[in-house]
């Protein structure tokens, strides 16, 4: 019979390395993006490697050489993202991404690292036939 | 006095026989959604192919919910009623939790990896369902290490059954969060279609495949559980003399 003092004190182990787990975990997840419109707002703290999520400005997108260039924006906020890297398939305009880097002091978000979010939303390519 | 409903967890013929409907539901089931999910439903028009691991990834998630509820539930029932019984439901259901949650941190990688170009995001979706994950192997293994320190038998004892209680117990706290955790944090996670405020934004086809999916899961776990309990209730049961009359009844 394992005694109780030792069965507590297992207890709370488990659950304070879970707290802390939890709290790590948490200081860069509860933020997982920024949006274009905090990072304008604040640019000093998007000097250092910060994520940035929002829809892709349809229309905005071209490629310059290895670069993927264009225009982020949320809540009528747009940040111009030069994207180093091929994006996943997935990644079109006017669906959302994240993308992961530094804002440039002129301004330009510069990327390396790119994921695609996309909404609760599925459905086929064109409206169901009669058939 | 027989009563007319059969006690599915008991190790009788009835049963047996009990279980065996079960699982005959449980393939008719998921034949059903493989169909389902893999002809009648079509393929999206964002993700293609991919988006067809939802009829996995999706019910997975539901169904180790539910047996954490299970847990919870057989928890609570022990530590209120001291049934040795519940405490066997209470580490089946978490035994299920666990298989499951893996089955979905896999599925939901490898549909990262197709569709957001990642297997894996720092997002408090994908963080929490992971600690959920840990916290219920964490809740198996401290039912193992108490057994093995005191030799006392896991399921058949109260210095096992009851610390596994309290965490059985605490660890449900944990589902509300993995589960609105697309809602109160920013996240690469989608948020939820089939229990979406409004109209469900999918294609009703495609919603069938996963309800006929969701069921599918929910049968067959009911099934694992059920077996898993007689299983660990003959292991606690089969007293030495009784062990060999009940090995030649075909258990084991």
């Amino acid at each position: 019979m394992i005694r109780r003092p030792a069965r507590l004190a297992l207890v709370a182990v488990l659950l304070a390395a879970g707290g802390l787990l939890v709290a790590g975990a948490l200081r860069g997840t509860l933020t997982y993006y920024r949006t274009p419109g905090e990072v304008l707002a604040d640019p000093g703290a998007a000097r250092e490697r910060v994520r940035v999520g929002g829809e892709v400005v349809p229309g905005s997108v071209r490629r310059e050489g290895d670069l993927v260039v264009f225009r982020l924006a949320e809540a009528g906020h747009e940040i111009l993202v030069r994207q180093r890297g091929v994006p996943p398939e997935t990644f079109r305009e006017g669906e959302g991404a994240v993308v992961e880097g530094s804002l440039a002091a002129d301004g330009v978000f510069r990327a390396d690292h790119l994921v695609v979010r996309h909404g609760n939303e599925y459905g086929p390519t064109e409206p169901p036939d009669a058939g | 006095m027989r009563t007319t409903t059969v006690d599915l967890a008991a190790d009788t013929r009835a049963g047996a026989a009990g279980r065996r409907t079960i699982a005959w539901t449980a393939g008719g089931l998921t034949g059903a959604a493989a169909l389902a999910g893999g002809l009648l439903a079509p393929p999206d028009a964002a993700q293609g192919p991919a988006q067809r691991i939802m009829y996995v990834h999706v019910p997975a998630a539901w169904v180790a919910y539910l047996a954490f509820a299970v847990v919870l539930a057989s928890s609570v029932a022990y530590l209120v009623g001291g049934d040795l019984r519940w405490d066997r439901f209470a580490r089946a259901g978490a035994e299920i939790g666990v298989i499951l949650t893996a089955v979905a941190i896999a599925t939901g990688a490898y549909w990262g990896h197709l569709v957001w170009g990642t297997w894996w995001a720092w997002d408090p979706r994908l963080v929490s369902t992971a600690l959920l994950l840990l916290t219920y192997t964490g809740y198996l293994a401290l039912r193992r290490a108490v057994s093995e320190r005191t030799g006392a038998r896991d399921g058949a004892d109260r210095a096992v059954a009851r610390p596994a209680a309290v965490v059985g117990v605490a660890g449900f706290l944990l589902v509300p969060v993995v589960h609105f955790s697309v809602v109160w944090w920013r996240s690469l996670h989608q948020q939820a279609t089939m229990l979406a405020p409004e109209r469900p934004p999918i294609d009703p086809r495609m919603g069938l495949a996963l309800l006929l999916a969701a069921a599918a899961v929910s049968v067959a776990a009911l099934c694992v559980l059920l077996h898993r309990v007689v299983r660990l209730e003959r292991r606690h049961t089969a007293a030495p003399t009784e062990r060999a009359r009940r090995t030649a009844a075909g258990v084991g």
